[in-house]
């Protein structure tokens, strides 16, 4: 028989407070859990719970739109680790946060999001401002509650933050009915969680790692294949020993970089579909360039015999065709979500476990018996691959004829600033030591690809959902987390318009958190599709004025001066350097404006489903 | 390939929802699901029968694992378990098919529950195999109308 009594909890694990309402429990439940800011938008069906934070030392920072709210949100989470909390009323409210919460679902970051509901007895009338939120998000969160009775409050924020910050941290949405918010009780705060359902504790077993030792040993081309799941799991100092020890060189998904120093001679950068051509030439092998997916994969080089698969889920970005990836090698495969194992890709040796932990134990087991292995001839390998595919940019004969040059630069070829460029000056500026987050296209790789990550929780993208919008909101909030910290969000004009409203909780709330907007007037990762597989047909992808192409628009400088927000636009080479210095000078929020040509492509490039074989990565 | 799985939850808001929700996201049809609480009254099991490829099906497990109100996730391919059904069948009757009607019943070890001049209803409760059985010996007769429980399993062990 299943015994699934509950425990009864031994006394003295609850606290009893005074009596209060439902608002003002869920305040203090906030407090408990040691949230400092709440990202909030007030309405109907949360001004309670707003009325109660004014008696409360919660910050809480007015976005100006739900979105923005729970974007820094996550801004906060990703760079702190601890969970983000967001509010939002009913309706409207509740459903502008869904792209934050499918946002945060994708990329396993700890939130949780607090939504107003009308009252118990007008759920279901279509009430005013009414939602099924709850099961609009179900899809998209770790867990959800629909609070029903208020002396469960307590017992549910204990268990929100609990879920959203454990075993692969996720998103929670807490839905409040305001009857519940008015409501008064003697609440009982719990002082741990006691579930039934719920354990992320995983751990691999010794057998399985020394297994991995084992595999070491017998190879002669490992590669470190390494995600967000390192930086989630608190695992970089334990990956850094571990590579250190072992000699084995690195890569990352765009999510883990900075999980391994980006600076550091094992680093390969990171894969994938505009990731290092040396990378993943590591993994994959290289191959000779096919232009046709039907001509035979001819190998120069071969790649990875073990790949190290930890915190990673095997996205389609990262793989190309899936069952190329990696072809000959054997696969290890460690993550705390036994769902990702198999699900994209088989392992040979798949293991569940938390990463810091098995990594502490794989040190611990090389630091008893060393691992014999030296892989240099596969270090000389990889150190010509690097030689050959650096990451690089050229000034191509599409940019030198575009209506850029003429219209704004005057044909001057030595004042052409490419997005690339800018990217290189901010990272040499900023000495490599800036929260960096992004929006989603062409600048976002790029932003990858020029800035090199030295620490974990550097780099703020979205990088599972991708969605564009995201980077300035997420820089708030990482500037909220960090204020004495350089916070930069390179963006494009697509993206950061998305989003253009924070400009006004950036300069009410005093949040220097600085904008650099790469700005070609075009969706660029659309129209390189378009340039790649379209003939270069433009299906709405230009965002500048058609009748106007001269202007750049719209004009920043101007937007930014409505919302007391300095700006400046830069279109010079000449005036880039000093630019992005008074912008990082800066204390204050800032905006730079540089304006590019929107006729570069990002490259290395595997188109969609395609192979390393297929890789464009020479102009 | 046909699935029996069975899913121990806490009785809490929205299970059913969550459950049902990890099949119809992956496009998979569930042929039958059947929910009681058990001898916990705060838990309930689900027997859900599925068919699908087992890449697909091992994934819907893991996925069921993940979720916080989930205690337990049994996929009866790999475990000896007994499983029963119950039907109530509406069989249309007159006085010449009674009788027959009334013999298959009692051979079957099936129980009419409701006699009406024109109608018997008939409870059975067996296997699967079983159940189609008389089901294709009472189309003959005319069956008006059908409910059944779907599957419920409990492992031997």
């Amino acid at each position: 028989m299943i015994k699934t009594t509950k425990k009864v909890p031994a006394r003295k694990k609850t606290t009893i407070g005074p009596a209060m309402a439902g608002s003002e429990i869920l305040v203090a439940c906030l407090e408990r859990e040691g949230v400092d800011t709440i990202f909030a938008y007030p309405g109907g069906a949360s001004m309670e719970i707003h009325q109660a934070l004014t008696r409360s030392k919660i910050r809480t920072v007015l976005p100006r739109h739900e979105q923005g709210g729970v974007f820094a949100a996550e801004g906060y989470a990703r760079v702190t680790g601890k969970a983000g909390v967001c509010m939002a009323t009913s309706g409207p409210g509740a459903t502008n946060l869904v792209t934050g919460i499918a946002d945060a679902w994708m990329d396993s970051v700890p939130l949780v999001a607090i939504t107003g509901q009308v009252n118990q007895n007008m759920i279901g009338k279509s009430a005013f401002q009414e939602t099924d939120i709850y099961g609009m998000t179900l899809p998209v969160v770790k867990h959800s509650y629909l609070v029903t009775d208020i002396n469960d409050l307590p017992r549910i924020v204990k268990e929100a933050f609990h879920i959203a910050q454990s075993g692969r941290p996720g998103p929670v949405l807490i839905d409040l009915p305001k009857n519940v918010q008015q409501a008064r009780t003697q609440p009982v705060f719990p002082k741990e969680v006691t579930s039934r359902g719920y354990n992320a504790d995983r751990r691999a077993t010794d057998l399985e790692l020394n297994e991995i030792i084992g595999l070491i040993e017998k190879s002669e081309r490992p590669v470190l294949y390494v995600g967000g799941g390192i930086i989630t799991g608190n695992a970089s100092a334990e990956l850094r020993q571990f590579v250190e020890a072992t000699g084995i060189p690195v890569t990352s998904t765009i999510m883990g970089c900075g999980a391994f120093p980006e600076t550091h001679p094992l680093s390969l950068r990171w894969l994938g579909m505009h990731g290092a051509a040396f990378a993943n030439w590591a993994v994959n092998g290289e191959y000779q360039q096919r232009t046709n997916v039907n001509e035979p994969m001819k190998q120069i080089a071969p790649g990875a015999d073990l790949l190290l698969a930890f915190g990673v889920r095997f996205d389609d970005r990262v793989t190309g065709k899936v069952d190329k990836f990696c072809e000959g090698g054997t696969i290890v495969h460690i993550d705390i979500d036994s769902s990702e194992i198999n699900k994209n890709k088989p392992a040979n040796l798949p293991i569940v476990s938390d990463i810091k932990f098995a990594l502490g134990r794989l040190i611990a087991m090389i630091k008893e018996r060393s691992i014999q292995k030296k892989f240099d001839a596969w270090h000389r390998q990889i150190d010509a691959w690097k030689a050959k595919a650096p990451f690089g940019y050229n000034v191509t004969d599409e940019v030198l004829s575009s209506q850029h040059m003429r219209d704004h630069l005057k044909g001057k070829q030595s004042e052409i600033i490419l997005s690339q460029m800018a990217i290189e000056t901010l990272y040499e500026l900023s000495g490599g030591e800036a929260i960096i987050t992004t929006g989603v296209g062409q600048h976002q790789m790029w932003a990858g690809q020029f800035y090199k990550f030295k620490y974990p929780r550097q780099l703020v993208t979205s990088g599972g959902l991708g969605a564009m919008g995201f980077g300035y909101p997420a820089a708030l909030g990482a500037k909220v987390a960090f204020p004495d910290r350089q916070v930069v969000d390179i963006d494009g004009d697509g993206s950061f318009l998305m989003n253009v409203q924070e400009l006004a909780t950036a300069h009410i709330e005093k949040i220097a958190a600085k904008v650099m907007i790469l700005n070609n007037q075009h969706l660029g990762m659309v129209m390189q599709w378009e340039d790649r597989f379209y003939k270069g047909n433009r299906g709405n992808t230009y965002l500048g004025d058609p009748d106007n192409r001269k202007q750049i628009y719209p004009d920043y400088v101007a937007v930014c001066n409505s919302f007391n927000v300095k700006c400046e636009r830069v279109i010079f080479r000449k005036d880039l350097r000093a630019a992005i210095q008074r912008m990082l000078d800066a204390d204050e929020p800032y905006v730079l404006d540089i304006v590019v040509p929107y006729t570069e492509h990002v490259l290395p490039f595997i188109p969609a489903g395609r192979t390393v074989a297929d890789m464009i990565w020479k102009d | 390939m046909r699935h029996t799985i069975s899913v121990l939850v806490e009785n809490k808001f929205g299970v059913l929802t969550r459950v049902a929700g990890l099949f119809s996201g992956r496009g998979y049809n569930i042929d039958s699901l059947n929910v009681a609480p058990t001898n916990d009254p705060t838990a309930s099991r689900m027997t859900i029968v599925t068919r699908g490829d087992d890449a697909t099906l091992e994934q819907i497990v893991k996925q069921l694992r993940k979720l916080a109100n989930v205690m337990q996730v049994l996929d009866f391919r790999e475990h000896e378990y007994v499983d029963r059904e119950l039907a109530l069948v509406k069989v249309s009757v007159d006085s010449k098919t009674r009788a027959e009607v009334m013999q298959i019943t009692d051979i079957f070890r099936a129980k009419i529950v409701d006699v009406q001049p024109k109608t018997l209803t008939i409870e059975i409760t067996g296997d699967e195999s079983k159940l189609e059985k008389f089901l294709e010996l009472m189309k003959a007769f005319g069956i008006l109308d059908l409910t059944r429980t779907g599957r419920v399993a409990m492992p031997r062990k």
